[in-house]
């Protein structure tokens, strides 16, 4: 397994990214051609240290992918929002080398049969990383396209055997102003609040990520493990989570705190709903010149759609 | 060195380091400098900037008239006129990279988004102050009206600093230490003001003290 035991990859042994690059578009060239499934399933022992790659990454792009070129690894790990190091976007990569990953635990609690505190090394052993190309549309109107490292948070929720009660899950940030000095000056309620319903919790696309361009997550990323909603507004995918809340209510989210009027609790990407304080309706995808329009639920909405079905969406935005 | 050249040699530096983030921000466009988000990088400086020089011109009255330095003065047109070159700056670049000219967004931006409104307002302000800047437009204007006509800039950089201020996040800081600079240079320029009236007030009641007259007019009966 790839993600397992960091140490133990030689930088040989990781894909380069240009290589990288190329098998992606390969690949997606490959699948649009109707080779599709086949080729993809054979082809990738060879693509990276035996990482499960599953063709549901590909058909989530929808027909948009020939448009979503991936976003450089350098912009990805340089250009961050992560509060608790810092405020700037270049701040995490410059501070978040204070963050030690290990040992890591993520404790649950709630209305589950399976509460208790697990370790970040049996997670990864139980569930297997595979990749996924999600695009990420910030708040601020900006995106990214990142090939995450990642399993469905539904099967951890799944094991963790959820009861009735259990309406929305409550995840929370680490806090520990000597890991993230961000964290001394009061700009957020610290720790960092997020939370999802539970049918959006256990969506196929809502993952759990440990890593990206098939490297364990940078730190600055939301090491060691991170939530991504691809079809939410950034904010939403919490990062270097410790832990979980299985509760019956809707959780307090800390940007819907800090602001209830500028950010709700769903933060589904909408293009006709705008933030108070700047347009929705188009956004810069990194690394290009001119803005785009940004698409329902960020491209997602065949997928996800059906979970938002008669809501009033710009009340519940 | 002569008086003069002297303070001919402090103006010349002063314009040349008036373009020292202009010129840094060419270099890092080259070298990468600008990070994964250029066009937001080249937006948030050339306002910085237009901020930081319109505080600086500010500036100049309250440390002339404290520190005596009455030359001083003869920075203030080129500090200003800093101000208004980083602001236009700041809009071309909204205008021209950030909304590649799409006007149905940009009219919506200005009359939607109260930041920018505010911001749009400020430049819109700054306008009239750089055209009337120069020594014709003085005597054209005359002093008195001159001056008055001046004074909005008082106005431009609260805009400005409110500008920023509603922009921003969560993070509020760098804009209060603007509102902060700001409210020192409008503040000490209300009290000195202020002392002025109560001077002359105190002027005119000695005055008007002067010879005794009766309340009311005697009358004959």
């Amino acid at each position: 397994m790839l993600i397992r035991r960091p140490p133990d990859i030689k930088e040989s042994e990781v894909t380069d990214e240009g290589l990288y690059i190329s098998r992606r578009r390969f690949i997606r060239s490959a699948a649009t051609a109707g080779v599709g499934i086949g080729l993809v399933a054979t082809a990738s022992p060879l693509l990276s240290c035996g990482s499960d790659r599953t063709a549901i990454a590909d058909d989530s792009m929808g027909e948009a992918s020939q448009d979503d070129e991936l976003t450089p690894y350098e912009d990805v790990t340089t250009y961050n929002n992560f509060y608790e190091f810092g405020t700037g976007k270049g701040d995490p990569a410059k501070n978040a080398h204070t963050l030690r990953t290990r040992p890591w635990t993520v404790s649950v609690e709630g209305e589950c049969g399976k509460p208790g505190v697990y370790d970040i090394e049996d997670i990864l052993r139980r569930y297997p990383a595979e990749e996924r190309i999600y695009r990420l549309r910030c708040v601020e109107a900006w995106s990214m396209v990142i090939p995450w490292m990642g399993f469905a948070l539904g099967d951890f929720i799944k094991d963790l055997e959820p009861t009735s009660r259990a309406k929305y899950v409550e995840f929370k940030t680490l806090h520990d102003v000597e890991q993230m000095p961000g964290q001394r000056r009061g700009v957020l309620d610290w720790p960092y609040v997020e939370g999802l319903r539970m049918d959006e919790a256990v969506h196929p696309l809502t993952l759990f990520a440990v890593g990206l361009y098939g490297k364990v997550l940078p730190n600055q990323n939301g090491a060691p493990i991170r939530l991504v909603v691809p079809w939410k507004y950034g904010f939403k995918s919490i990062k270097s989570i410790v832990g979980m809340r299985f509760v019956s209510e809707m959780p307090m989210t800390t940007w819907a705190v800090t602001a209830p009027s500028e950010y709700g609790f769903y933060a589904n990407v909408n293009p006709d709903v705008d933030h108070p304080r700047w347009s929705q309706a188009r956004e810069r995808r990194l690394g290009e010149l001119r803005r785009r329009a940004t698409l329902p639920f960020n491209g997602y909405a065949e997928q996800v759609g059906s979970l938002y079905s008669g809501m009033d969406l710009r009340r519940y935005f | 060195m002569t008086k003069k050249s002297y303070q001919a040699g402090v103006r010349l530096s002063a314009f040349a380091l008036a373009l020292v983030p202009l010129a840094q921000t060419v270099v890092d466009a080259f070298t990468g400098g600008l990070g994964a988000n250029p066009i937001e990088e080249i937006t948030h400086r050339s306002g910085w900037w237009a901020l930081a020089f319109l505080m600086l011109t500010l500036a100049v009255t309250p440390i002339r008239q404290i520190t005596g330095i009455g030359w001083l003065i003869r920075l203030r047109r080129m500090l200003g006129l800093f101000a208004f070159f980083y602001a236009s700056l700041h809009f071309a670049i909204y205008l021209g990279l950030d909304q590649f000219f799409a006007f149905d967004y940009i009219l919506e931006d200005i009359a939607e988004r109260p930041y920018i409104t505010v911001g749009f307002a400020a430049l819109l302000i700054l306008i009239p102050l750089a055209v009337t800047s120069t020594k014709r437009m003085v005597k054209r204007l005359g002093g008195r009206r001159w001056s008055r006509l001046h004074k909005l800039v008082y106005l431009a950089a609260a805009l400005g600093v409110l500008h920023f201020l509603w922009l921003v996040k969560a993070d509020l800081r760098e804009p209060a230490v603007f509102a902060a600079i700001l409210t020192v240079l409008l503040g000490y320029r209300f009290i000195v003001d202020l002392r002025r009236r109560v001077r002359v007030r105190r002027k005119k009641s000695r005055s008007s003290a002067g010879p005794l007259e009766p309340a009311t007019p005697a009358s004959h009966r």
